[in-house]
C-alpha cells in the first residue's frame, strides 16, 4: 500500500488499471468495436448490433456459469455437454405444437436436468474429491451419451411463439442485453451475499477458509449446481436461436468458456475475478470473429488469424506485466 | 510430498487383465492373441502422444498440455506431403515433423513462464493456431503418401506377431524411464513438479526445465503423428482431435497427480492400456453411441475413485 501511494499520481492510476481484473479486456473491447466499426460503418446500428450480439448468448451464459466455479477454485470441462442435454430435453419435450403448460414443463424439465448434471459433478469434486479437471471430462462422456440417449441425431422444432419472443426487443434494446444485465444483477447479488464471500474465501485458499469456518465442501456444491443451470439456460438459448435440437452443439463451447473467463481477467487458479470481466472477454471473442471474416481475409488464413488473435489477448496481461517489471531498476 | 498408498501402476495393470478377461468371457474372439496384438498396437498410439503429456503434468504448476491433438494432426500432414520418394525422404520428413512440433511445444512453454499464461488456455490458444496453421499449409488439399516405412512399421511384425509400432513403443518406454530417473533433467523436473520455490532457490533454472518440457511434449506428440499415419494411411483435418483428453486421463489412470511432481511413464503406458482396452470392449458389444460414452464416462470416474482423489480438509 505504502509504495503505491509513495508514486506520482499517474502511476497510482497505472497500478489501479493494473490491479483492476477485467481492464485489459475493457481496452481489448474498445479496440474490437473500433476495428469492427472501421469495416462496417453501420456495425452501431441497433439491428446489425442486436443481430451480432444475439449469436453470443449461448456462450455468454456458459461463461458466466464458468466463472463461478472457476472462483471457487474448480473448472468445468462438462459445461458444454450440459448444454447439449438440456437442449435435446427442452426440444424433445416440447414436441409438436405445445401449450403454455408444456413449455412450462419442457423449460422446467431442462433448467433441472442442468442443475443435477451440475449437483453430480460438485458431489464428485467437493465430497468425493476427486480432481476437477478429470472430473467433469469423465461426466462430459456421461452428459453427451444422456443426450444422444434423448436425441440421436438434430431434429425436433421450437414453435415460432417462442422464437418470436426470443426476437422480441423491449425499449428497443435486443434480448441479449436484458439477459447480460439480469446476469450482472443475479451475480451482484450473489456476491453481496454470505456465499458470495465463502465463495471467494473457497477458491483463494480452501484450508485457510475450512479452518476459519467456510462450510467449504457444500459452497463448492453449489459453484458446481449454478454453472449447471447457467449451462442449460444457454442450451435454451441455443434452442430458441437454432429452433433445433442437437446433441452435440454444446461441446465447442467448453474451451470458450474457459477462454472467455481467463480474458475477462479471472484467473484459473480461483478467488479472484467476476462476471463482469468474462462478459467482457465473451463480446471481446465474439467481436475479433466478426473483424477477421469482415476484413477480407482469404478464407484458409481465418483460423489461424483467429487462433493468434485469442493467443495476444490471452498473453496481454502478461506482456503488460512484462513491460511493468522491465521499468522497474 | 504425498505418496498415493497403493501402487497406481499395479492396479492399472490389474485392471487391463479383468478387462480382457470380460472381454473374452463376453465376446468370442475378444481373447485371441491377435486381438490382444490390436488392442496393444491402438494403445501405443495413446501411448506415444501421452508420454509428452506425462512430462508436462510431472512438471506442475496446473501443467496440461491441450495442444497434442493439433500437433499430432499437423506431424501427420507434414509427413504425408512431404515423406514421398525413398527411405531417405521419409527420415527427413520425419525429422521436420518432430522439429515443428519441438517449435509449437517451445512456444507453449515460453507462453506459459514468459507471459505467465495458465497451460490450459496457453496450449489451448495453441491448439487454434495449430489448426489454423494446417489449414493454411494444406488449404484444404490432403494429398500425398504414407511412407512405406512407416507403414511397414505399423502393420509390419518383427518377432511371433508383435507389430512393430509396440517395439517402438517398448523403446520409447525404457527412453522415458532412463530421462526420468536417471538423468539431470529428470531429477529437476520432479524438483520443479513438487515446489517450484523450492527448486529455484536449489539452483534449477525452472523456466528452462519448463520451455524443454512443454518442447519435448510437442516432439512427442509429432512423433504420435507420424506412426499414427502408418496406421491409417490417411489424414484427415481432426486426426488427432481424439487424443487429447484421453491422453490426460491415461496419465492420470497411470497414478500421476495431476498437482505434478509424483507419476511415472510405465503408469501411463498401463493407462492407456486400460483406455484403449475400454473403448475396444464397448465397440466389440455392439452398443449403442450412447451407452458407450455413459459406459466410458462411468468407468473413468470409477477410477478416479480408485486413487485420483485428494486429501480431506481434516486430515
Amino acid at each position: 500500500m505504502r509504495a503505491a501511494q509513495a508514486l506520482p499520481p499517474r502511476g497510482r492510476l497505472r497500478e489501479a488499471a493494473l490491479r483492476q481484473s477485467y481492464a485489459f479486456a475493457l481496452v481489448l473491447l474498445v479496440a474490437a468495436a473500433a476495428a469492427n466499426y472501421a469495416l462496417q460503418p453501420n456495425f452501431f446500428n441497433p439491428a446489425v448490433l442486436g443481430g451480432n450480439l444475439m449469436t453470443y448468448l449461448p456462450l455468454l451464459l456458459l461463461a458466466a456459469g464458468q466463472t463461478v466455479v472457476v472462483i471457487g477454485g474448480g473448472i468445468d470441462l462438462s459445461l458444454g455437454a450440459i448444454l447439449s442435454l438440456s437442449n435435446v430435453i427442452i426440444v424433445s419435450a416440447l414436441g409438436e405444437s405445445p401449450g403454455a403448460a408444456q413449455i412450462l414443463l419442457a423449460v422446467g424439465a431442462g433448467l433441472l436436468a442442468g442443475a443435477l448434471a451440475g449437483a453430480v459433478n460438485g458431489a464428485c469434486v467437493a465430497y468425493l474429491r476427486f480432481q476437477p479437471i478429470v472430473t467433469t471430462f469423465a461426466t462430459s462422456f456421461v452428459f453427451s451419451g444422456l443426450a444422444l440417449y434423448v436425441m440421436p441425431s438434430p431434429g425436433g422444432s421450437v414453435p415460432q411463439g417462442l422464437l418470436s419472443a426470443y426476437g422480441a426487443d423491449p425499449l428497443g434494446l435486443p434480448l441479449v442485453f436484458w439477459a447480460a444485465v439480469l446476469v450482472l444483477l443475479a451475480w451482484g447479488l450473489l456476491r453481496s451475499t454470505r456465499y458470495g464471500v465463502y465463495l471467494y474465501a473457497t477458491g483463494g485458499d480452501q484450508l485457510s477458509a475450512f479452518v476459519s469456518g467456510v462450510p467449504v465442501s457444500p459452497v463448492r456444491l453449489a459453484s458446481y449446481c449454478i454453472a449447471g443451470l447457467m449451462a442449460a439456460l444457454a442450451g435454451l438459448a441455443m434452442a430458441l436461436s437454432t429452433s433445433t435440437g442437437d446433441p452435440l452443439i454444446g461441446e465447442p463451447l467448453t474451451l470458450s468458456s474457459i477462454v472467455a473467463v481467463v480474458i475477462g481477467g479471472t484467473r484459473l487458479s480461483g478467488g479472484q475475478g467476476g462476471v463482469f470481466g468474462t462478459i467482457l472477454g465473451v463480446v471481446v471473442l465474439g467481436l475479433f470473429q466478426s473483424i477477421v471474416s469482415f476484413m477480407g481475409v482469404p478464407s484458409w488464413w481465418q483460423t489461424l488469424i483467429n487462433g493468434l488473435i485469442v493467443v495476444v489477448a490471452l498473453a496481454g496481461p502478461g506482456l503488460l506485466g512484462l513491460l511493468h517489471r522491465g521499468r522497474r531498476p | 510430498m504425498k505418496r498415493p498408498r497403493v501402487d497406481p501402476v499395479l492396479i492399472a495393470l490389474l485392471l487391463a487383465a479383468g478387462l480382457f478377461a470380460l472381454g473374452s468371457l463376453l465376446q468370442p474372439g475378444f481373447g485371441s492373441y491377435d486381438q490382444a496384438m490390436n488392442i496393444l498396437r491402438l494403445a501405443a498410439f495413446l501411448g506415444i502422444v501421452a508420454a509428452g503429456q506425462t512430462l508436462v503434468i510431472i512438471s506442475g504448476g496446473e501443467g496440461i498440455d491441450l495442444s497434442v491433438g493439433a500437433v499430432v494432426t499437423l506431424g501427420a500432414i507434414l509427413v504425408f506431403r512431404l515423406g514421398t520418394g525413398e527411405a531417405g525422404g521419409a527420415l527427413l520428413a520425419l525429422a521436420i515433423a518432430l522439429g515443428v512440433g519441438l517449435l509449437i511445444g517451445a512456444a507453449n512453454g515460453l507462453g506459459i513462464t514468459l507471459l505467465k499464461i495458465p497451460p490450459l488456455v496457453m496450449t489451448l490458444g495453441m491448439a487454434g493456431v495449430v489448426q489454423g496453421l494446417i489449414l493454411v499449409v494444406t488449404r484444404g488439399e490432403l494429398r500425398g503418401e504414407t511412407p512405406d516405412l512407416l507403414a511397414g512399421l505399423v502393420s509390419g511384425s518383427l518377432a511371433f506377431g508383435i507389430p512393430g509400432v509396440v517395439l517402438v513403443w517398448a523403446a520409447l518406454g525404457l527412453l522415458m524411464w532412463l530421462l526420468l530417473w536417471r538423468t539431470p533433467y529428470g531429477r529437476q523436473l520432479f524438483a520443479v513438479g513438487a515446489n517450484r520455490t523450492t527448486a529455484r532457490l536449489s539452483g534449477v533454472r525452472v523456466p528452462a526445465v519448463v520451455v524443454a518440457t512443454y518442447a519435448l511434449s510437442g516432439m512427442l506428440a509429432a512423433l504420435g503423428g507420424a506412426i499414427l499415419l502408418g496406421y491409417t494411411r490417411q489424414v484427415f483435418l481432426n486426426l488427432g482431435d481424439p487424443y487429447t483428453l484421453p491422453s490426460v486421463a491415461a496419465v492420470v489412470v497411470g497414478g500421476t497427480l495431476l498437482a505434478g511432481g509424483v507419476g511415472s511413464y510405465a503408469g501411463t503406458m498401463a493407462g492407456a492400456l486400460v483406455l484403449t482396452l475400454l473403448t475396444s470392449l464397448l465397440t466389440a458389444l455392439d452398443l449403442p453411441e450412447s451407452a458407450r460414452q455413459i459406459v466410458y464416462g462411468l468407468t473413468l470416474l470409477a477410477l478416479l475413485s480408485l486413487y485420483g482423489r485428494q486429501r480431506a480438509l481434516r486430515e
